[in-house]
């Protein structure tokens, strides 16, 4: 019998270090794998028997000897039984393509990226050429899943096409993750760093890219420890370095730490920080693709677009475009968060409703209180009532109700939340996080912050109900990046929607 | 002024390592403060003229990030989630219970010198909030007593 314990940070935060001590003291070594994103279930304890992979969860080191009991006898008996993990619903009925691998196995283990089709993609790319390469993700249909949604084909192309044929190159990973109720890039570093790497140079190969840099926000140690392995790792077995597998091709890759600024997530200032200056945001033009990092051509992309990589090479563009709705191909991260009983990573093809994902995965909240809104696409993203619930999953459909996907996160409040608070804090946040380059961002945030304050209190409430407005016009005509410039989305959402809120009658305590 | 000499040493160590890097100032700050503790006003001019850049420029980066700091922290950093995942869990009532049980403000440290207390906006734990930090480790549904218990097993006083 093998026993799965995981070190994912989810996993370590609910007590997975003291349950896998409490196996070693029954003197079991478990297999430290990664999470396979059903957080509410860690620390999930796996284990692989005559009968196949069974779980328990959440466990806690007390339940261990229990479990060992009970599997003894019949395992079924015990109440944190629950059955073969791959048929957990939950599980079962998503459509993973990137996290198929996630949590089965040790995630630094080499041999077990790939028995379970890693590389496979790698070598095929070594097969073919740039711009046969480039055309494989065009036609795949994917768009960068850091927010944005640009075409990421289009984006390779510019960067094949710019500089001299021998002109320094880079792949630059955004792996700084900063929305609230984000963590697929996490989940992915931590559980499948190979396939992040895969991508990565399947990529160089594709624009002529030499050395690749992942910018990892600080915030995240244990993907740190785990990326940096993996690299040590793949430069040993030669998927990296010079000559990646006798193809003549070389690859370097490095991670660099952020250092806890939101605003570095924005890929213009990713590239300052990358380069050792503060995170002040580029105009554009001209395009990182053309003139990126130390004014080089670069490629800039989202992890989990870059991990999507790696799968459209190894099954072939069609395969991924069979999945989703309209422009939005393949599948999408979705990581249910905030109060929620079932929160976790959902892979499932574009077009599932919010309300599916919130009522058929999450159950409603953790609280067991009534849902009141839901916030999708990180601090600068809508807060959503009830009658947009039905709304899919769909990049122009969101748009098209003013709201984002963005990278995927959907943090759920219940009835308690003060949405007037919630609109404070986004203006707050702006005032802690703004780069500081345009006034109406750096300014009309702490503005917004009193302003805010005054209708709450009831001052001057019509005056300053309009000089809100108006500050949220100035901010998304007058800024540079989306920080300044959809800062006003959450807060005019919540004056739409929620605006008995902002009467100052003392909603909510949280 | 204060900055004892094997402090000295140590940073001009870390320049030299880290002078040719692309891009190594954020490397660099990052090390001395892992070895420091904190970025001290006398590494700055050493870092200046080993980077060759301004004394200006190293402190407009130095202060731009959240994470270093020109101050002695405490010998232990407790980092509590202020995003929206968490405050939907609670963590408005945990920021100021924290505040009041260290009795200590954003920012600050303890007047032993154990705990820094410090806001983080996202740790990644969002479906299990609230989240609190302390050094690398990351807890998970922190409410009051979790965090009694958090803060005596890092000892002090
Ligand atoms: C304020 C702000 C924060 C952002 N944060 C992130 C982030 O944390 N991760 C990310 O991948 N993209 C982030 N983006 C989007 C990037 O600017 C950029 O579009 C993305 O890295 C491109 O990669 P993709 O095309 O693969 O999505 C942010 C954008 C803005 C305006
Ligand atoms: S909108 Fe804000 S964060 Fe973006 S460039 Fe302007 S000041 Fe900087």
């Amino acid at each position: 019998m093998r026993f799965f314990i995981p070190q994912d940070t989810s996993a370590l935060a609910c007590g997975a270090e003291a349950v896998a001590q409490a196996l070693l003291d029954a003197n079991i070594e478990p297999v430290r794998n990664g999470s396979r994103g059903m957080f509410w279930l860690e620390p999930l304890l796996e284990v692989e028997t005559a009968q196949g992979r069974i779980g328990f969860g959440p466990v806690s080191d007390k339940d261990v000897a229990t479990i060992l009991k009970a599997l003894e006898s019949d395992a079924s008996s015990h109440d944190l039984y629950l059955g073969a993990v791959d048929e957990i619903e939950y599980l079962a009925s998503q459509q993973r393509l990137t996290y198929t691998r996630a949590g089965l196995g040790d995630p630094l283990c080499l041999e077990n990226y790939q028995a379970l089709d890693g590389f496979n993609g790698l070598k095929r790319a070594l097969t073919m050429s740039p711009q046969q390469i480039v055309d494989e993700i065009k036609n795949s249909g994917l768009r960068g899943r850091g927010g944005a949604a640009f075409p990421a084909g289009i984006k390779w192309q510019t960067v094949l096409d710019a500089g001299a044929t021998d002109s320094q190159k880079y792949i630059v990973c955004n792996a700084d993750e900063g929305d609230s109720g984000t963590f697929a890039d996490r989940l992915l570093m931590e559980s499948d760093p190979y396939q992040l790497i895969e991508g990565m140079v399947i990529a160089g190969l594709a624009v002529g890219a030499t050395q690749g840099y992942i910018y990892l926000r600080s915030e995240y140690p244990v993907a740190h420890r785990l990326l940096n392995t993996a690299i040590e790792k793949a430069m040993e077995a030669n998927f990296l370095g010079d000559n990646i597998g006798q193809s003549g091709k070389s690859f370097y890759l490095e991670v660099r730490l952020g250092a806890g600024a939101y605003i570095c997530g924005e890929e213009t200032s990713l590239l300052e920080s990358l380069e050792g200056k503060r995170g002040m945001v580029r105009a554009k033009p001209p395009l990182p693709a053309i003139e990126g990092l130390f004014g080089q051509p670069t490629v800039v992309n989202n992890v989990l677009t870059l991990a999507a990589v790696s799968t459209i090479l190894a099954q072939g563009a069609k395969t991924y475009q069979d999945f989703g709705m309209g422009r939005s191909r393949g599948t999408l991260a979705i990581q249910l968060a905030g109060n929620i009983k079932r929160g976790g990573l959902i892979e499932l093809a574009f077009g599932v409703t919010l309300r599916e994902v919130v009522e058929n995965y999450g159950q409603g909240t953790y609280s067991g209180r009534p849902i009141r809104a839901i916030q999708v696409g990180g601090p600068l993203g809508a807060f959503l009532p009830e009658s947009q619930w039905d709304t899919p999953l769909d990049y122009e459909a969101f748009a098209a109700i003013k709201a984002m996907i963005g990278h995927g996160g959907i943090v759920v409040f219940d009835d308690s939340a003060d949405m007037a608070a919630q609109a404070r804090f986004s203006m707050e946040f702006c005032v802690e996080e703004s780069c500081g380059k345009c006034t109406p961002c750096r300014i009309g945030s702490v503005r917004g912050v009193e302003v805010i304050d005054r209708i709450v209190a009831n001052e001057d409430r019509d005056n300053n109900m309009i000089l809100l407005h108006d500050l949220c016009d100035t901010m998304e005509q007058g800024s540079l990046c989306a920080m300044g410039g959809m800062t006003p989305f959450p807060v005019r959402s919540a004056l739409t929607h929620f605006a008995q809120d902002f009467t100052g009658a003392g909603k909510g305590d949280n | 002024m204060g900055s004892s000499q094997t402090e000295q040493q140590t940073i001009a160590a870390l320049v030299d390592q880290y002078r040719d890097l692309p891009g190594g100032l954020l490397p660099l700050l990052h090390a001395v403060q892992a070895e420091i503790g904190h970025v001290p006003d006398s590494a700055v001019m050493t870092i200046a003229k080993g980077l060759n850049l301004s004394r200006a420029e190293v402190h407009g980066v130095i202060s731009f990030y959240h994470d270093f700091k020109t101050q002695p922290v405490g010998r232990n950093r407790v980092q509590i989630c202020r995003a929206e995942a968490c405050q939907s869990m609670g963590s408005r009532h945990l920021e100021s219970y924290a505040k009041q049980r260290l009795g200590i403000d954003y920012h600050q440290t303890t007047d032993d010198g154990n705990i820094s207390l410090e806001p983080v906006y996202c740790l990644g734990n969002c479906a299990c909030s609230p989240s609190v930090r302390v050094n690398d480790d990351v807890f998970a549904r922190v409410d009051q007593d979790r965090f009694d218990q958090l803060i005596a097993d890092l000892g002090g006083e």
